[in-house]
């Protein structure tokens, strides 16, 4: 009895040992780690400018600016200064419209491109490592450039107007969507790849009977996701001359034409809302046929 | 429950009578598929009319192209790397200092969006409504508003890139924290510990991989939102590349893009050796 509560007392100590040297080494790491940060946001402060004085005029000051462009809408008079406020609605509608067009007609090329391009970019689809590793460098450099950049540089080519901005979501969209369409495909169940490959297909064949079913609800909805983010890149694209409501609203700021600001802003907003309203209930239609399609 | 002959010659067509939805879709649904597809695309061929795409114009365009991109070649620092380099050290900083105060002040806010931790519906409800709304905004239009109210320069952008992200982190955030097991808080309120200590204690530890992993994503992304900043005047890389974009200086603006690529590509490299080290340190 004594010996065995000897050999319990040696193994609740060793125990406790290395208890406290486990959490000596993790406060150890939080103390380092936590030292890194600050050291970092330290210097990030000096190289940006950055100063709590500034904070605390400057978060009055944004807020200042911010209330500045609220329209005074009076009970009494709400209907004319509803009206004053929006006097140039006819124009904004058409411009947000052309804001939306403009996300749509690029989603559409840059699934169709991301299309072409994930299958070839999936390791286990293809086998010649030359063309994987182009379809793979190539989607990163559309991807990576921000879209705004793609967006001077259409722009000085091919002039002012919508058109650059299309080009320049459409890049963006085959990167981006690109990328995550091969990481879908590199889940693929195997078996429908082999029993079409063993009827003689080729390799578009392969693609389009095996793995194009298994992945397509993944892809739409990824599709309708990035559309959604179009939608909010291309309300800003105007401000570099690639067309939509991004053009006005820059205008606006740069001319203190204070309450078109917050009109804008305020159509903008409304417009995101709805297009992610609308395709979250397209997105829950598409998946959930698709859950009863594999259930029944 | 119709009985289909095994081993008939017409085996295939036997079935098909038997049940023709396995082999064909509804009428009602190929013509309602067709509709839709249809109506896709003449949307999709009215905004190529609207956005005046004709070949012409396209040709033109990308002769135009070919001739910037022989322009490009080779990229060039024009004698200004230093300035450069200073130029991205500050889009770093930025990106660096707009997601920490952005992941400070979301870590509060995301506890007080979680279902589960506030339970009051409306206050939960009216707050979610309010991060949907600022969602909207992209960063570009925050960038406008800080540089019209607080002046040009880095301090604007780490402001906008703070408030843009507040609404995208305050969501993520509130989701991880309504996921998390309630039994170690179970377990940490029986042992006596009030709401606070069991937050502390049950909750932070389970959603603080997420929230790490979360802010290293925003760090990449806010990377490059911060190089574009600078095209507003927020500070940063992209007032450089804006400027030799308008004097037409297309070596040095690849030169610059280059350095962007380099520096988000380094970036990725290292959040995800640090993803990498938490998720096998937990």
């Amino acid at each position: 009895m004594p010996a065995e509560t000897a050999t319990q007392t040696a193994r609740l100590d060793a125990f406790e040992r290395t208890y406290a040297a486990k959490q000596r080494t993790m406060r150890l790491q939080t103390l380092v780690v936590g030292v890194v940060l600050v050291v970092l946001a330290f210097a990030s402060a000096r190289m940006s400018e950055f100063t709590l004085d500034g904070l605390v005029s400057g978060l009055p000051d944004a807020w200042g600016y911010i209330a500045s462009t609220f329209p005074s809408l009076h009970w009494a008079t709400l209907g004319a200064d509803l009206g004053a406020w929006y006097w140039a609605f006819p124009r904004w509608t058409e411009l947000l419209a052309e804001t939306v067009l403009m996300s749509f007609v690029g989603t559409v090329i840059g699934s169709v491109a991301a299309l072409l391009l994930c299958f070839s970019a999936s390791r286990n689809l293809i086998r010649s490592t030359p063309v994987y590793f182009l379809s793979r460098r190539l989607l990163e450099l559309a991807r990576t450039v921000p879209d705004t950049v793609y967006a001077m540089i259409f722009v000085f080519a091919f002039g002012i107007g919508p058109l650059p901005g299309v080009m320049a979501i459409a890049v963006h969209t085959t990167g981006a969507l690109g990328k995550l369409f091969s990481e879908v495909n590199e889940d693929v169940d195997i078996r429908p790849l082999e029993g079409v490959k063993a009827s003689g297909a080729n390799w578009p064949t392969i693609m389009r009977l095996a793995v194009l079913p298994q992945v397509l609800p993944n892809f739409l909805s990824y599709v309708l996701l990035r559309f959604e983010y179009n939608v909010r890149s291309a309300s800003v694209l105007g401000i570099v001359g690639a067309g939509g409501i991004g053009e006005e609203l820059y205008l606006s700021i740069r001319q203190f034409d204070y309450t078109d600001i917050s009109a804008i802003v305020l159509l903008i907003i409304i417009v995101v809302m709805m297009t992610d309203l609308t395709c979250e209930a397209i997105r829950h239609r598409v998946i959930s046929k698709e859950a009863l399609r594999f259930t029944s | 429950m119709s009985t289909v002959n095994v081993g008939d010659s017409n085996e295939l067509g036997a079935w098909r009578a038997a049940h023709p939805e396995l082999f064909a879709r509804p009428l009602a649904e190929r013509w309602r598929n067709r509709l839709v597809f249809l109506a896709l695309l003449a949307v999709f061929l009215f905004g190529l009319w609207w956005i005046d795409a004709t070949p012409a114009r396209l040709l033109y365009g990308s002769q135009r192209l070919g001739f910037l991109i022989r322009l490009m070649l080779p990229p060039s620092d024009g004698g200004a790397l230093g300035i450069y380099i200073n130029a991205l050290i500050e889009t770093l900083a930025m990106a660096f200092l707009g997601t920490a105060l952005s992941s400070v002040i979301a870590f509060p806010l995301g506890f007080l969006a979680a279902r589960n931790i506030v339970p009051n519906f409306a206050v939960h409800f009216a707050f979610r409504r309010v991060l949907d709304v600022l969602r909207g905004i992209d960063i570009l239009i925050w960038a406008l508003i800080f540089v019209a109210a607080v002046g040009m320069g880095p301090f604007a952008g780490v402001l906008a890139i703070a408030v843009s992200d507040l609404p995208f982190l305050t969501k993520l955030y509130a989701e991880a924290i309504e996921n998390v097991d309630r039994k170690p808080i179970e377990a940490v309120q029986a042992a006596g510990a009030n709401r606070l200590l069991g937050i502390r204690l049950a909750v932070v530890p389970q959603v603080l991989p997420v929230i790490v992993s979360n802010m290293l994503y925003f760090f990449e992304s806010n990377v490059r939102a911060a190089a574009i900043l600078g095209i507003v005047g927020a500070g940063g890389i992209g007032l450089q590349l804006s400027q030799e974009i308008l004097v037409n200086n297309w070596d040095q603006a690849c030169f610059i893009i280059i350095m962007m690529l380099v520096a988000v590509g380094v970036i990725d490299f290292i959040s995800r050796r640090i993803r990498a080290w938490i998720m096998g340190a937990r």
